[in-house]
């Protein structure tokens, strides 16, 4: 009887390039929701900021439901119903789409959160010297703002990072759906989830590395 | 010249502002005191319109400060203003905190910025330090930046509310004497001041606030020498 030996070692090179595409998925993902959902997050949370009784009744309810309705849920709804409206989405768009607005209602409360901590005060001499709104707004006000919250705009991010991971119930092959891909063929789980959390670390830690050497940079 | 007519301010229910009428013509230096409360720091705010008014009117230079149509932008930067809390923008420099609105405001190359940034600095015995941030500064060191700051636009009048009221007394002096030396070069300018001294020795005139009101106006002599208003009397002996 032939032992069969591969049966063991069935993790090959070609599986490696495999978890890296799907990683590389994972970023491709991630990079474009958080880019889209921090630049739609600072404008809700201005508007969350001045306080309009629009942006009071209608938007912060709205990010609420989508700060607090599980991602997971989120994502089958809008693939499902998604195509009632006519807009028929691939499983890549969808995700971004609610991964975007999921991101967005969380760095709206952060965004807010940054302008808060410029003081009135501070705003009344920037518009003393003659800035306008706008002026006081690009200059004063978002970079104060920025370096106040931006420790929990990094944690924002990354967890939009590990929570792209849901995105697989729809089908899209990211870094932990490619992994179980690969458990079920080679029944090697410790081995392929350890290499996936390699890969995770390895997207996250440049981002926590740099976020620190700003803030340090800041601090100064 | 700034002229106020008739001004009155309310916040919300609460009229802080009771009529005021005052002449300010160039080159005086008035100083302005009073109990906590009593509307001094409103009446500055109304002057460059950092808040809107709802009777009477200011004029600065001829135009009507809060008409509409009025560039307020532009009217601002002939009013200098420095506040208690001396807001240094902590994300820049010393040097870019002042060039920043020279820049950004009246357009000027970065180059030219820098250049008035630091006479500026110079002018307020910050010569030595271009390159720190502000939370490397003293709190004397602070404020006179944001006089410095305020000058950068070239001002024809400047406001100060209670510039040394958040300061050590031992740092008191120095933003005093930057001040004093602005009057001396003949700056317009309108004091608040719990510093009797400086109100005393420097001021041409004093103004003396009382509940929303102008209760006393003259000379610093005449306030400090014979008051005639029992409430300035009153405040007078509190103080000292
Ligand atoms: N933004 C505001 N909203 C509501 N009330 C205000 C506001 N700002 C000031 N007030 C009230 O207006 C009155 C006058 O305030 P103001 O700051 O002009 O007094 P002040 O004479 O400068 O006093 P201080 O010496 O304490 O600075 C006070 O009763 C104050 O509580
Ligand atoms: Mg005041």
């Amino acid at each position: 009887m032939e032992p069969t030996a591969s049966f063991f070692f069935d993790f090959r090179i070609s599986d490696l390039w495999f978890l890296a595409e799907a990683a590389w998925r994972t970023l491709l993902i991630s990079t474009l929701s958080i880019t889209i959902g921090t630049a739609l997050g600072v404008v809700f949370g201005w508007m969350l900021f001045e306080g309009r009784w629009a942006a009071v009744l209608i938007l912060g309810p709205l990010l609420d439901v989508f700060r607090s309705v599980p991602l997971i849920i989120q994502l089958v709804l809008f693939y499902n119903f998604a195509p009632i409206i006519g807009l028929i989405l691939d499983p890549f768009l969808s995700g971004v789409v609610i991964l975007s607005i999921y991101c967005a209602a969380l760095v709206a409360n952060v965004a807010r959160g940054g302008m808060e901590a410029v003081s009135p005060s501070m705003r009344r001499a920037a518009r003393s010297l003659g800035m306008s709104y706008w002026q006081d707004l690009r200059y004063v006000v978002l970079p104060i703002g920025t370096r106040a919250v931006f420790p929990s705009w990094v944690g924002v991010a990354l967890g939009v990072m590990k929570d792209s991971a849901l995105v697989s119930v729809l089908g899209y092959v990211e870094l932990l759906k490619a992994s179980q891909i690969l458990i079920t063929r080679t029944q090697e789980p410790l081995l392929i989830l350890t290499i996936a959390g390699a890969f995770y670390f390895a997207l996250s830690y440049p981002i926590s590395r740099y976020a620190a050497s700003l803030e340090k940079r800041w601090a100064s | 010249m700034i002229e106020i007519r008739g001004l009155e301010k309310f916040y919300g229910s609460l009229q802080v502002l009771k009529g005021i009428d005052l002449d300010v013509p160039n080159g005086e230096v008035l100083s302005i005191i009073g109990a906590s409360g009593s509307g001094k720091s409103t009446l500055l705010y109304c002057i460059n319109a950092l808040e809107a008014i709802e009777a009477g009117s200011v004029v600065v230079d001829g135009i009507d400060v809060h008409a509409k149509g009025t560039d307020i932008n532009a009217l601002r930067q002939k009013l200098g203003m420095v506040f208690q809390q001396w807001n240094s923008f902590p994300h820049l420099t010393t040097l870019q905190n002042v060039a920043l609105a020279p820049q950004i405001v009246k357009g000027k190359s970065k180059a030219e910025s820098r250049e008035i940034a630091a006479r500026q600095l110079e002018h307020v015995g910050l010569g030595d330090k271009f390159d720190v941030y502000p939370s490397a500064l003293s709190g004397g060191q602070q404020q006179r930046l944001a006089i410095a700051r305020a000058l950068a636009m070239e001002p024809e009048y400047m406001l100060f509310d209670e510039a040394t009221s958040a300061l050590d007394p031992e740092l008191v002096g120095e933003v005093l004497d930057t001040m004093r030396l602005l009057a001396e070069e003949g700056m317009t300018m309108i004091c608040v001041t719990h510093e009797m001294s400086f109100a005393r020795d420097v001021s041409d005139r004093v103004a003396f606030f009382h509940q929303g009101v102008i209760e006393e106006i003259d000379t610093p002599a005449e306030i400090f020498g014979s008051p005639k208003s029992e409430h300035l009397q009153k405040f007078l002996s509190n103080i000292r």
